[in-house]
């Protein structure tokens, strides 16, 4: 069978991803979390710089949201957890080790469903989850210049100690876009469970292995963008498929990805699984969780899913519609402010199709957004609207002059003049656009339609989009056949 | 028994360079500490739960709260090489 593009059977990609936890200090130590516009080694003390003597403290909080985490993706959370040390020598690790998890992890066996085709029109599938652990975060290596020409690297240990989970799938996603659809699922129930803010840089990390036809798997290391999911994982699928093609065979390996040339590189690395050479980590004791469980899953709140079927059967509103506004959480909350306020099914064309596109545009947030844009204005706006204060075109340039600019509806309606024409004016429109257009009246009564859409074209102009085109289409007509 | 390969691979994983006569004199010292392994392996611990802490305390948590952190200048004070308020590191890969 023709293969086509790297869309293919026999592709098997697993993922292990890594994101940050909000909480207030580290995992093992109480300096703060909150580094994101610091100078380097500024939150750092004896215990995340693995200073001799320094002992960690586990981080109660921390494990509650890992628990969390497990328990929204359906896993079966473990009795008790024990940290291991993982060893290993790289300049971001300061201990020369790095407390994790190996055996008993947080949890086992979860499932996540996601749409394929991420707009609604997919078919449902099934993502196992494999487990769900703990770990600290290592430092951050800063290269000057480029990572090929720097001669040494700098450290920066601000991250050293960051609380993350890691969250491992078995290999059942089939395309690296089925991939990129599963990470934006996952940042999603993660933020609605409000344990992870996605937009902060590095706040999710993600090592793929990937096989081809039944291959060796190679592991893909160093992912730090959605984006950049699709795309190392487009290009070690056409890798694995051309060494297959010339008869060669795939090796198991780990791999780098270059994020600024879109490749992945070997790491010729010479370690394996039992180089690592986990023990208990004979700092920390044991915890028990079983007792954390039934007070965390009382706290999950309404996820992804659940929501999209509620605001279907709620609002009457298109399963499109549904997934586009509970994708992030911040715009489901903001849609269901408004929606309670006005026309709900009006809200949602105006929130999933103008709001976010108009979000994607300029690249900003919901969070941050609403600071320029409230419920309360988009309620008098979608109001305006409907009572034909303003037309469609209105209200778009308000929605985006309030993003651009700031400013209130009422102040931007003055100052623009986007206020709709009443009738009288626009009769005056009509006939003055009649009068001047002679030849257009004669062609559409001589029978070409496309004269009509020319008069109209016409009256907006001269009325500067103030009036609605249908109202308009409407006049001209009625004008002419007097 | 063990090879001079494995004695070569862990000390390369411990980032440390041996020499001949210290590879020589590593693989007579772990090889008998691995030889007084294989006696321990002679006992029968069928019944006996494996030991993870040799401490009997569980459950040591601390509430989530940030604290200060160290400055920057007694942060980088021993380290050998710095660079505008970082550690200075061999470059990787
Ligand atoms: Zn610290």
């Amino acid at each position: 069978m023709k293969s086509k593009g790297t869309n293919t059977n026999g592709v098997k990609i697993g993922l292990e991803c890594h994101a940050q936890l909000l909480t207030k200090s580290k995992l093992f130590c109480p300096c703060s979390t909150d580094y994101h516009n610091s100078e380097p080694n500024t939150h750092v003390c004896a215990t995340c710089l693995g200073l001799p003597g320094a002992l960690p403290v586990v981080n109660e909080q921390a494990i509650r949201y890992g628990i969390k985490v497990a328990l929204a993706l359906g896993c079966e959370v473990q009795p008790e957890i024990i940290f291991y040390r993982k060893n290993y020598y790289y300049p971001d690790l300061p201990k020369g080790f790095q407390i994790t998890q190996y055996d008993f992890p947080i949890a086992l066996n979860g499932l996540v469903r996601i749409e394929n085709a991420g707009d609604g029109g997919g078919k449902e599938r099934e993502i196992r989850i494999r487990r769900v652990h703990m770990e600290e975060d290592p430092g951050r290596l800063v290269y000057k210049g480029t990572i090929d020409t720097a001669k040494y690297s700098l450290v920066d240990y601000n991250r050293s100690g960051i609380p993350l989970v890691e969250i491992v799938t078995e290999p059942d996603l089939r395309s690296p876009k089925e991939a990129r659809i599963f990470l934006g699922k996952l940042r999603s129930i993660l933020e609605y469970l409000g344990v992870f803010e996605g937009d902060l840089e590095g706040a999710m990390r993600v090592d793929a292995n990937i096989s081809v036809g039944g291959g060796e798997r190679a592991e893909v290391k160093n992912i730090s963008s959605y984006k950049g999911v699709e795309r190392a994982l487009s290009f070690e699928i056409t890798r694995q498929k051309n060494l297959l093609r010339r008869g060669l065979v795939v090796k198991q390996e780990t791999r780098h990805y270059d994020e600024v040339r879109g490749i992945t590189i070997s790491m010729r690395t010479k370690e394996f699984e039992h180089d690592y050479r986990y023990f208990p980590e004979p700092d920390l004791v044991p915890i028990r969780i079983s007792d954390l469980v039934g007070e965390i899953r009382r706290e999950i709140p309404e996820l992804p899913d659940e929501k999209k079927r509620r605001f279907i059967a709620q609002y009457s509103i298109t399963r499109e519609h549904a997934n586009a506004l509970t994708f992030d959480i911040n715009i489901a909350n903001f849609y269901e402010e408004v929606a309670s306020k006005t026309d709900a099914k009006l809200c949602a064309t105006w929130v999933a199709d103008v709001l976010k596109g108009e979000l994607n545009y300029r690249a900003i947030s919901m969070r941050e957004a609403s600071k320029r844009i409230s419920a309360e204005d988009f309620v008098v706006i979608l109001n305006y609207l409907k009572r034909g204060v303003i037309t469609e075109r209105g209200a778009t340039e308000i929605i985006r002059e309030m993003l651009d600019r700031g400013g209130n509806p009422d102040e931007i309606i003055r100052k623009k003049g986007l206020a709709s024409i009443d009738s009288a004016e626009m009769e005056k429109a009509v006939l003055a656009v009649i009068k001047e257009n002679k030849a257009a009246v004669d062609d559409f009564k001589a029978g070409k339609k496309e004269a009509l859409n020319f008069l109209v074209g016409q009256v907006m102009k001269k009325t500067r989009g103030r009036a609605t085109p249908q109202e308009v289409h409407r006049m001209v007509r009625e004008k002419i056949g007097e | 028994m063990i090879r001079k390969e494995e004695i070569e691979h862990i000390g390369w994983l411990a980032r440390i360079e041996l020499s001949e006569a210290e590879k020589e004199l590593f693989e007579r010292q772990l090889s008998s500490i691995l030889d007084y392994f294989a006696v321990l392996d002679e006992l029968d611990t069928e019944d006996v739960e494996p030991t993870y802490h040799v401490i009997g305390i569980k459950d040591v948590v601390r509430e989530d709260g940030a604290k200060e952190a160290l400055s920057q200048s007694e942060v980088l004070r021993n380290a050998p090489k710095k660079e505008e308020g970082y550690f200075k590191s061999p470059r990787m890969l």
